[in-house]
C-alpha cells in the first residue's frame, strides 16, 4: 500500500478532497470516508455488481476501480441519483412500483446499472435489457420484478421523449 | 457505548423506564423496521434484562404518547417482507393507521425469545404472537377507555387508534391519551378475542411492502453499515487447504495493523481502516501445513462413496404394506438413481458482524436468522453468562438458511475479545463462499413396481447422505462455528437429520428409508453441512417427482392424471389441478421429444411442506444440438392457507422459483481432494438475467380467511429441480438424473 493522496472528485454534485493510497478501491472511499453506504461490497472482484456507481455517466465497479480513477471526475451514487430531493429517479420509482426487492442488498447494482443503460437507450427492448443487465447478481431470484421494473421505468421514459 | 455491558440484570421493567425511547422517530417515512432506522443503530447505555417475559403483554407492544405502535417480536426480515406483514396484523387488530406501527425484530434485549426465523415459520409464530398481541392491546385500551369515558366497552368503536362512543364521537380519547409512554401492563391473556376475517381491511390486502422505497433510494441500513464509535476493522485468513494446521505466523509491520489474533487455525488481522485489513491478510506471512487429502476427487467418488459407506443412522417412515415381496411380485420394476450436490448459501454479500466485548459482557450485531441460540453460542466460546451477551438482528443480505453470519458474528467476537475494542468484521467473497455452511448432498435410490393392470403397487424410497449439522437452532455452543471449529476444543452439537420426500402418494406397498452416512469433514471445512433454504427439499423432491414422471409413463400415464390418481392429500390434488389448468397442460402419456433442433417441453412436480402445497409447471425449449436450454415460463399454484399480504407473497413465490431454477441448472460447490474450489462467482455460477423466463403464472389456492396462514418462504423452492428435469426429458426424451442439469448432462442425456 503506498502512501495516502490527496484527491478531488465530485461525488452527488458536491467537491470532495480525499486523502487516500491511490490504488483504494472507490468502494471503501465512498463508504468509509464520505459515508455512502448504497454501493455495497459483494464481492471486490467486479462480478456481481452490488458496488455498482457512475463515474462520468458510466456504470462502473467501485470495488475494483481505484479511487485515482476518478480523480477530476464526476461520481455519482444512489443517494445522488434522483434529479432533486423528495422526487425519484424514473427507476427508482419503478422498482418501487414493481416491488422489485427481497433482500435488497443487490439493489443498488441494478437500480444504478439500469439507469446508465436506459440514459443510453431509452428505448430498450427485452432482449436489450436483459444482455445489458446480464453481469449483475441477485442471490435472493428477485429478477422478474427487476425486469418488470426496468421495462416499466424504459417505458415511462419513452411516453415522455 | 462505553458502559452497555455494564448493569446486567435489571429488569425488564427498569429498563424500559430507563431506556425509554424504544420507539424513535422515522428516519425514512413508511419504514416499519425498528433496525433500519440509524439512530436506533446503538444499545441504549445500560441495561438489558436478562430475559424478556412472554406472558406480559408489554413485552410484545408499546403505545407511544403521540400514539405510535411499537410491536416487537422474536422473528427476523429475512428479505420477503415479513416485517410489512407483521405491521398489517399489528395494524389491524389495534385499529391504527399501518404508518403509525413500527416492528422490532431479533435484539435478545427487546424482544421475546422465538429462537428467531428459520423453516417458513415468520408468519406461522411471529404473525400468531403479533395477532394475539394487538388484539389485547386493544382490549385493553378499550378498558382503559371505558373508564375514562364512562361508556361500556360495548358502546365503544375504535377508528385509527381513536376510541370513541358509539352514540357520541365527540366523547373520545386516542391511544396515546389513554396509555402514550406508560406499560399496559397487563398478562398475555390465553384468548384475547381476534377481529373477524370478515372485518379486516389491512390483512389480506396488497398492502405495498414498508421496506422497499429506502432499499431503492440507499437509506435502508444493513449490518454492514453500523459504524461503532472506536470501531477496528477484521478480516479472517482461512486455512489454504482442508484441515491445514497452522504452523507460524510471521511478523510484519503492515499499514493500520492493530493485531494478529491467532488461536489454533484460527487467524485474523484487525486494523484501523477496512482496506488496510483487507491488505494485511493478503500480505501476513503465514505457513500452514500441507494435509494429506480431506476431500473425494469430485462428485463420482463422492456418489460412490455415499452409496457404498455404512450409514451411520438409518431412520424409515410412510410404511405401508410389504415393498420388498410386491417388488419381487412386480409385473414390471422400475428402479433410478438420483444426486445432488453440496450447494452454497452465496449470499449477495459476505457476512458481516460488528462485536463489542469487554467488561465481562459482550454485544454483538449480525444479520443472521437466530440471535437467541447465538446468544447462548456467544457466551459458550467466550465463556461468560449468557444473560451477559446482546445479541441484535441488523438486516444483511438474504441468509436462506444458515449462512456465513453466524459464522462472522462469532469470528467478530472472539477478535473483539482479543483486542478490547469493536470490532467490525466482513468477510471477502472467498470466505463467504467456499466457507458456509453447505447444504448437503445425497444420493437417492428410487424403486417402484408396477402390476400387469398397469397400477403402481410398489413405491421404494432409499436416501442416503450427509446430514445438515447444527439443526435446527443454527448455532448454539462455541464448536458450532467454525471459529469453535478451528480454535479446538469447544462443545459441537452433532444433528443427524433425515433425508425424506414429502408427497402423499397412497401407493398400497410404499416405504422411505433414510440413511445418514458420516461425514468427519463437517467441521472446519469448506464442505460443512447446514441447512439451505427448505433444507433437504429440493434434493429429496428431486428424487422422488422426477421418478414420479418415470414411473407415470412406464405405467402410460400422463404425469398430471398420474398425481391425481394416486395422491392422498386434497390440497396437494387442489394444485396439481391448478397448477395445470393455468399451465395450459397438454397430457401426454409419454415424454413428446419434437423433432427438430429446438424442442419444448412440459414438466410439473409438486411438493407439501410442513401444511403449505405447491405445484410448478415448468416449460421448457431445448437447442438439441448444444444442450443449451431456457425455461421459458413458470406455473405456480401455492396453498399456504390465507394469505397475510398477497403482493409480497407474488414476490417470494417468484424469487423462490428463480433462485431454485438457479440451484437446479447451475449449481454445485466445486472441489477437489484438498480444498473448496467454489470461491466467487465464476467458480459458483448462478443465474443472471438472461436466462429467467419470459413469464411466471401464480395461482393462489385455498386462501381463504378461515384456512391458517402457513409458511411460504421456502415451499416453492422444493418441487423446481423435479419440474425442470421433467420438462427436459418430456422435450428430448431423455432423463437427467443428477443437479445441475446442465447443459452437457442435457447432450450426454441426448446421446445415451
Amino acid at each position: 500500500m503506498t502512501e495516502a493522496m490527496a484527491i478531488e472528485m465530485t461525488v452527488n454534485g458536491r467537491r470532495e478532497r480525499i486523502s487516500a493510497p491511490p490504488e483504494t478501491p472507490l468502494l471503501y472511499v465512498l463508504r468509509n470516508d464520505l459515508g455512502l453506504d448504497a454501493p455495497r461490497f459483494g464481492c471486490g472482484l467486479a462480478q456481481c455488481g452490488a458496488c455498482t456507481v457512475h463515474l462520468d455517466g458510466n456504470a462502473i465497479r467501485s470495488c475494483a476501480t481505484p479511487v485515482e480513477a476518478a480523480r477530476g471526475s464526476k461520481v455519482t451514487t444512489l443517494e445522488g441519483l434522483a434529479p432533486r430531493p423528495g422526487v425519484l429517479h424514473v427507476v427508482q420509482q419503478a422498482f418501487i412500483d414493481e416491488q422489485a426487492a427481497q433482500c435488497g442488498y443487490c439493489i443498488n447494482g441494478w437500480i444504478m446499472s439500469a439507469a446508465a443503460l436506459l440514459a443510453g437507450n431509452p428505448r430498450a427492448t427485452d432482449d436489450e435489457i436483459r444482455r445489458g443487465l446480464a453481469g449483475l447478481k441477485c442471490r435472493c431470484g428477485t429478477h422478474m420484478s427487476i425486469l418488470r421494473a426496468v421495462k416499466l421505468a424504459a417505458s415511462r421514459m419513452a411516453a415522455k421523449a | 457505548m462505553d458502559d452497555v455491558v455494564t448493569h446486567i440484570g435489571a429488569s425488564r421493567r427498569d429498563f424500559l423506564k430507563a431506556g425509554g425511547a424504544l420507539v424513535v422517530s422515522f428516519a425514512v417515512p413508511g419504514c416499519a423496521v425498528e433496525s433500519m432506522k440509524p439512530s436506533a443503530a446503538l444499545p441504549e447505555p445500560g441495561a438489558w434484562p436478562a430475559s424478556i417475559d412472554p406472558n406480559a403483554l408489554d413485552s410484545w407492544l408499546r403505545i407511544g404518547a403521540d400514539g405510535s405502535v411499537t410491536a416487537s417480536v422474536g422473528k427476523i426480515e429475512a428479505g420477503m417482507g415479513v416485517g410489512t406483514s407483521f405491521a398489517q396484523i399489528v395494524a389491524e387488530e389495534l385499529d391504527v393507521p399501518l404508518e403509525r406501527v413500527t416492528i422490532v425484530m431479533g435484539d435478545t434485549a427487546t424482544t421475546v425469545n422465538q429462537r428467531g426465523t428459520g423453516s417458513s415459520n415468520g408468519i406461522i409464530e411471529g404473525g400468531e404472537a403479533m395477532r394475539r398481541a394487538g388484539a389485547q392491546g386493544r382490549a385493553t385500551l378499550l378498558a382503559l377507555a371505558s373508564e375514562r369515558l364512562g361508556v361500556g366497552v360495548e358502546a365503544l368503536r375504535v377508528k385509527e387508534g381513536v376510541v370513541f362512543a358509539a352514540a357520541d364521537a365527540s366523547r373520545r380519547a386516542s391511544y396515546g391519551e389513554l396509555v402514550g409512554g406508560r406499560l399496559l401492563d397487563v398478562k398475555v391473556g390465553e384468548k384475547p378475542a381476534l377481529k373477524k376475517p370478515a372485518d379486516y381491511t389491512l390483512v389480506g390486502k396488497p398492502v405495498p411492502r414498508m421496506d422497499i422505497p429506502a432499499k431503492v433510494v440507499g437509506a435502508y441500513r444493513y449490518i454492514t453499515d453500523l459504524r461503532v464509535p472506536g470501531m477496528l476493522h477484521a478480516r479472517v485468513i482461512r486455512p489454504p487447504q482442508a484441515m491445514a494446521r497452522l504452523q507460524k505466523v510471521g511478523a510484519a509491520t503492515l499499514p493500520g495493523l492493530v493485531r494478529v489474533v491467532h488461536e489454533g487455525d484460527f487467524l485474523a488481522v484487525v486494523c484501523e481502516r477496512e482496506e488496510q485489513a483487507i491488505a494485511a491478510a493478503r500480505a501476513l506471512p503465514v505457513e500452514w501445513s500441507q494435509p494429506a487429502p480431506a476431500f473425494w476427487r469430485g462428485y463420482d467418488e463422492l456418489y460412490a462413496h455415499l452409496r457404498s459407506a455404512a450409514p451411520r443412522t438409518t431412520r424409515s417412515e410412510g410404511l405401508r404394506g410389504d415393498v420388498d415381496v410386491a417388488l419381487a411380485l412386480a409385473a414390471h420394476r422400475l428402479e433410478a438413481s438420483y444426486e445432488y450436490p453440496f450447494q452454497s448459501h452465496a449470499s449477495m454479500g459476505p457476512a458481516c458482524a460488528v462485536a463489542d466485548v469487554r467488561d465481562g459482557g459482550a454485544v454483538v450485531w449480525f444479520a443472521g436468522q437466530k440471535p437467541y441460540p447465538l446468544r447462548a453460542a456467544v457466551g459458550n466460546l467466550l465463556k461468560i453468562p449468557a444473560e451477559k451477551v446482546r445479541v441484535v438482528w441488523r438486516p444483511g443480505p438474504g441468509s436462506y438458511g444458515m449462512n456465513d453470519a453466524d459464522d462472522c458474528a462469532m469470528d467478530a467476537a472472539f477478535i473483539a475479545r482479543a483486542v478490547g475494542r469493536p470490532v467490525r468484521l466482513q468477510y471477502m467473497r472467498a470466505d463467504a463462499t467456499a466457507w458456509d455452511p453447505k447444504g448437503p448432498p445425497v444420493a437417492i435410490r428410487m424403486r417402484a413396481g408396477i402390476n400387469s393392470a398397469r397400477e403402481v403397487f410398489a413405491w421404494d424410497y432409499e436416501a442416503r447422505g450427509f446430514s445438515g449439522r447444527v439443526r435446527n437452532n443454527s448455532t448454539d455452543f462455541g464448536g458450532d462455528a467454525l471459529v469453535g471449529q478451528l480454535i479446538g476444543g469447544q462443545r459441537v452439537k452433532s444433528t443427524d437429520w433425515p433425508q425424506f420426500s414429502s408427497e402423499s402418494y397412497t401407493f398400497p406397498n410404499a416405504r422411505r428409508v433414510s440413511h445418514i452416512v458420516d461425514w468427519n469433514r463437517s467441521m472446519a471445512t469448506g464442505l460443512r453441512t447446514a441447512h439451505l433454504r427448505d433444507p433437504d427439499g429440493m434434493s429429496t423432491c428431486f428424487a422422488s417427482e422426477s421418478f414420479a414422471d418415470e414411473v407415470a409413463y412406464a405405467a402410460g400415464m400422463d404425469p398430471v392424471a398420474f398425481r391425481l390418481r394416486y395422491l392422498g392429500d386434497a390440497r396437494d390434488k387442489a394444485v396439481v389441478e391448478a397448477c395445470a389448468a393455468k399451465a395450459g397442460w397438454e397430457a401426454h402419456a409419454a415424454p413428446r421429444a419434437p423433432r427438430g433442433r429446438i424442442a419444448r417441453g412440459q414438466g410439473i412436480a409438486y411438493a407439501p411442506r410442513n401444511g403449505t402445497a405447491v405445484a410448478v409447471v415448468a416449460e421448457v425449449a431445448v437447442d438439441r444440438e448444444t444442450g443449451r436450454y431456457r425455461v421459458t415460463r413458470f406455473t405456480c399454484a401455492h396453498d399456504c392457507g390465507f394469505v397475510v399480504n398477497p403482493l409480497s407473497l407474488r414476490g417470494t413465490i417468484e424469487a423462490n422459483l428463480i433462485q431454485g431454477m438457479s440451484r437446479a441448472m447451475h449449481e454445485a460447490v466445486r472441489f477437489d481432494a484438498t480444498r473448496v474450489l467454489s470461491a466467487d462467482w465464476i467458480s459458483y455460477p448462478i443465474v443472471d438475467m438472461t436466462e429467467v423466463p419470459d413469464a411466471i403464472d401464480i395461482v393462489i389456492v385455498g386462501n381463504r380467511p378461515e384456512a391458517r396462514s402457513r409458511g411460504a418462504g421456502e415451499p416453492a423452492t422444493r418441487p423446481v429441480a423435479a419440474a425442470i428435469a421433467n420438462a427436459l426429458h418430456d422435450a428430448v426424451g431423455a432423463r437427467i438424473r443428477r443437479v445441475p442439469l446442465t447443459p452437457d448432462a442435457v447432450l450426454a442425456a441426448l446421446k445415451a
